[in-house]
């Protein structure tokens, strides 16, 4: 999505090294996603679900 | 000891030739202690980029190249930015190992590409966007 929109940046954390982040954004089962700090998402998601979220997160 | 296997390093060449278009640099953040994965990281990165002529690595210290670090907005280490024909804010924080392995491979031959791979109505959606969005993706190495 990241490379869809200008107005998109991703990254991708590994938990285990960054585990101050990972407990601020209560990461216990991944993959989780977070939309702008806000919006949560766990589990590999469909495709439509992973842009509603990301929607959500941008209103 | 090299991290990727002479079996995968075949098939990735192999990939990165047919797949690849624009050249893509691998802007790598790291520094010399106190970080748990940063010499493998770097290591992977090296390794990537000589599997092809159009990958190119680029490794900065986190603390003596910090400029570089905020011009790219990297704010943790080990940390890997993706950039094809323009940064499209694809970043990777921490070791890429396991799974995410093929995640970084797969990005890399995307924004190659330039083209994001979503379906017709995901981009008509995205396109609509006013708000900058932020995502982190949370993974553990599988």
């Amino acid at each position: 999505m990241a490379i869809e929109s200008d107005l998109i940046r991703a990254d991708m954390v590994e938990a285990i090294e960054f585990p101050h982040l990972a407990n601020t954004y209560h990461v216990y089962g991944v993959p989780r996603s977070i939309f702008n700090e806000t919006v949560y998402v766990e589990g590999a998601v469909p495709e439509p679900m992973f842009l509603e979220k990301l929607l959500e997160a941008a209103e | 000891m090299p991290l990727i296997g002479p079996k995968d390093a075949d098939f990735l060449k192999k990939e990165f030739a047919d797949k690849l278009v624009a050249p893509v640099r691998l802007v790598m953040f790291t520094q010399e202690f106190e970080c748990q994965y940063c010499r493998e990281t770097r290591q992977l990165v090296e390794e990537i980029a000589a599997l092809s002529d159009k990958i190119d690595a680029e490794v900065y210290d986190f603390v003596t190249d910090k400029e570089k670090a905020d011009e790219y907005n990297v704010d943790k280490i080990p940390a890997i930015a993706v950039l094809g024909a323009k940064d499209y804010g694809v970043r990777f924080y921490g070791i890429p190992s396991g799974y995410e392995f093929t995640s970084l491979i797969e990005d890399i031959i995307a924004v190659s590409e330039g083209d994001s791979g979503l379906a017709a109505p995901t981009r008509e959606a995205i396109a609509q966007l006013t708000q900058p969005v932020h995502i982190q993706v949370f993974i553990t190495p599988t």
